[in-house]
């Protein structure tokens, strides 16, 4: 068995009267590709924000390679942060930025570049997301698929050892869904890059996991391999896979 | 940072109100002493405080030069007709002078400047917090109060006693004007006459306020733009709010500092 790279510990956490996530554990282990399902709502961004302590547990502890995040420093918890990429559900693009200076800007405070070598750099991220021509762009100008491939770009230019993507492909027609998908496989095999992935998307998913979890209730209500998942009788899970199919039919008939 | 809570609704009573105003008042204390502490260690961001003093000044040179000639004009024009019944035009150029120096320009720019520049603080890190970017900034390793306030902060700084200076020399060229129109008053006398009564502590009163204004500009609207909430609504609240506190604070420090130097 690999060895842990992240181990959630009965992590709770609530706003106000509004209890989300509930004595939930994890382990992600080093290399792995761990999917995250669950309705909309159920505290899955919640649970990625934890794990770079952009917000904090009210209970409960998280390990970042032994390290315990509750008890580190602010600069123990910055350097943590440099090993760690994460995607925004929203792209969180900085506005006032061109596509280039958002991609240098991740890199020029991890990494010692000269320009030469920045500007190789963001020339081989965007041709992986495809979009070299989007370079002196604004991110206003861009198209809502383009700013997430953008942002998937600034998460992944930096090379961590570990990426959180918040549903990577929402948005996304199905073709490049499926590319962007295969590279973040691909990330995987080359890189060894560990990734926790929330998505809805099941195609993504199949492309992807290794392991599954399914949080339902802000408790983890399944945890196992995709295809052990996809078999299960349980009717929660049943339906979550099959009403994404009659979803997609209703929509159609609209 | 711990900044307090501040619930906003559309009806609240006077108490709540009152309540809010200290509660902002403590917040923005509390922001405040987290600027220093901030500012004080490295990293420092050297290439975007220049960026923004850059983009700060640019923005506005025009607005502020405008309303200088304009009010150097009109105090001039002013003060001719009061003067000139009893033949005492010769003392124009000083008197004018000193108001410009003393109080006009500062003041006056300042207050510009803060509908400009504290506006555009606020409504910038405001659109920066809601939409995530912050969160972004954070999680990239980047210290997103000293990239985003502690640079600001210091332009404004020092950015607005340089407006102020350039806001002294349009107004007095407006004054000059006007008296050329009215008076054909040649530009040698003018300027002697101006030079001839000013002394340095004019000059030192109205410039030292000006860094304590840029700096309330600054401190205001980053205040207002990094603890806002509420979507875009909040961030409307906060460019306006932004406006609104750093004007009254100004005008508030003027006062003060005015009669502080007096006693002196
Ligand atoms: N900063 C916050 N302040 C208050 N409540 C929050 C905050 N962030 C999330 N919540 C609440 O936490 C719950 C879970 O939100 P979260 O964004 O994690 O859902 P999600 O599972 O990611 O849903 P989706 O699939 O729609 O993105 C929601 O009820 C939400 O209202
Ligand atoms: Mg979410």
């Amino acid at each position: 068995m690999d060895s842990i790279l992240l181990n959630i510990e009965n992590v709770s956490k609530n706003f106000d009267e509004n209890q989300v996530l509930k004595n939930v554990s994890v382990n992600v282990y080093e290399g792995e590709n761990l999917v995250v399902f669950g309705r909309s709502g159920t505290g899955k961004s919640v649970l990625l924000k934890l794990i770079v302590k952009l917000l904090e547990p009210n209970s409960g502890n998280i390990f970042y390679r032994n390290k315990n995040l509750n008890s580190l420093s602010a600069k123990e918890i910055a350097q943590i942060r440099k090993q760690i990429g994460f995607l925004f559900q929203s792209g969180a693009l900085y506005d006032s930025m061109s596509v280039r200076e958002n991609l240098s800007f991740p890199l020029k405070k991890i990494f010692n570049l000269s320009e030469k070598e920045i500007i190789e750099k963001i020339n081989k991220t965007l041709e992986l997301v495809g979009l070299v021509s989007a370079i002196d762009k604004m991110p206003a100008e861009l198209s809502g698929g383009m700013r997430k491939r953008i942002a998937l770009a600034r998460t992944i230019i930096t090379e961590p050892e570990i990426i959180l993507y918040d549903e990577p492909t929402t948005g996304l027609d199905p073709i490049t869904s499926k590319e962007i998908s295969e590279l973040i496989l691909s990330l995987q095999h080359q890189l060894k890059m560990t990734s926790v992935v929330v998505t809805h998307d099941l195609i993504c998913a199949e492309i992807i996991a290794d392991r599954v979890i399914f949080l339902k209730d802000g408790e983890i209500y399944k945890e196992g391999l995709f295809d052990e998942i996809k078999q299960s009788n349980d009717l929660f899970i049943r339906n979550f896979f099959s009403a994404k199919i009659l979803k997609d039919v209703g929509e159609s008939d609209v | 940072m711990n900044l307090p809570k501040i619930k906003y609704s559309l009806n609240l009573s006077l108490t709540e109100k009152l309540l809010n105003f200290f509660l902002l008042l403590s917040g923005l204390a509390i922001f405040t002493i987290h600027f220093f502490k901030e500012m004080l260690v490295p990293p420092y961001e050297i290439e975007e405080t220049k960026k923004q003093m850059y983009d700060f000044g640019l923005k506005s040179l025009p607005i502020v030069g405008t309303m200088g000639i304009i009010i150097g004009f009109v105090l001039a024009l002013q003060s001719y007709f009061i003067l000139e019944p009893f033949g005492a035009t010769d003392f124009i150029p000083a008197s004018v002078g000193i108001s410009i120096l003393r109080e006009f320009a500062p003041i006056l720019t300042a207050l510009l400047f803060a509908g400009r520049v504290s506006s555009g603080i606020g409504a910038e890190i405001g659109s920066m917090k809601v939409t995530e970017q912050i969160d972004a900034m954070e999680v990239s390793g980047t210290n997103p109060f000293k990239f985003l306030v502690v640079t600001r902060v210091i332009a404004t700084t020092f950015i607005l006693p340089l407006l102020t200076i350039y806001v002294i020399f349009i107004s007095l060229l407006g004054s000059f004007l006007a008296l050329l129109i009215e008076e054909q008053m040649s530009l040698v006398y003018f300027f002697n006459s101006v030079t001839s009564y000013l002394d340095l502590s004019d000059i030192s009163a109205g410039l030292i306020k000006t860094f304590f204004f840029g700096f309330i500009v600054g401190i205001v609207g980053a205040f207002q733009g990094y603890t806002t909430e509420g979507g875009t609504v909040g961030v409307g609240r906060s460019t306006t709010t932004s406006v609104v506190i750093s004007s009254l604070f100004i005008l508030f420090v003027d006062m003060i500092l005015v009669k502080v130097s007096m006693m002196l």
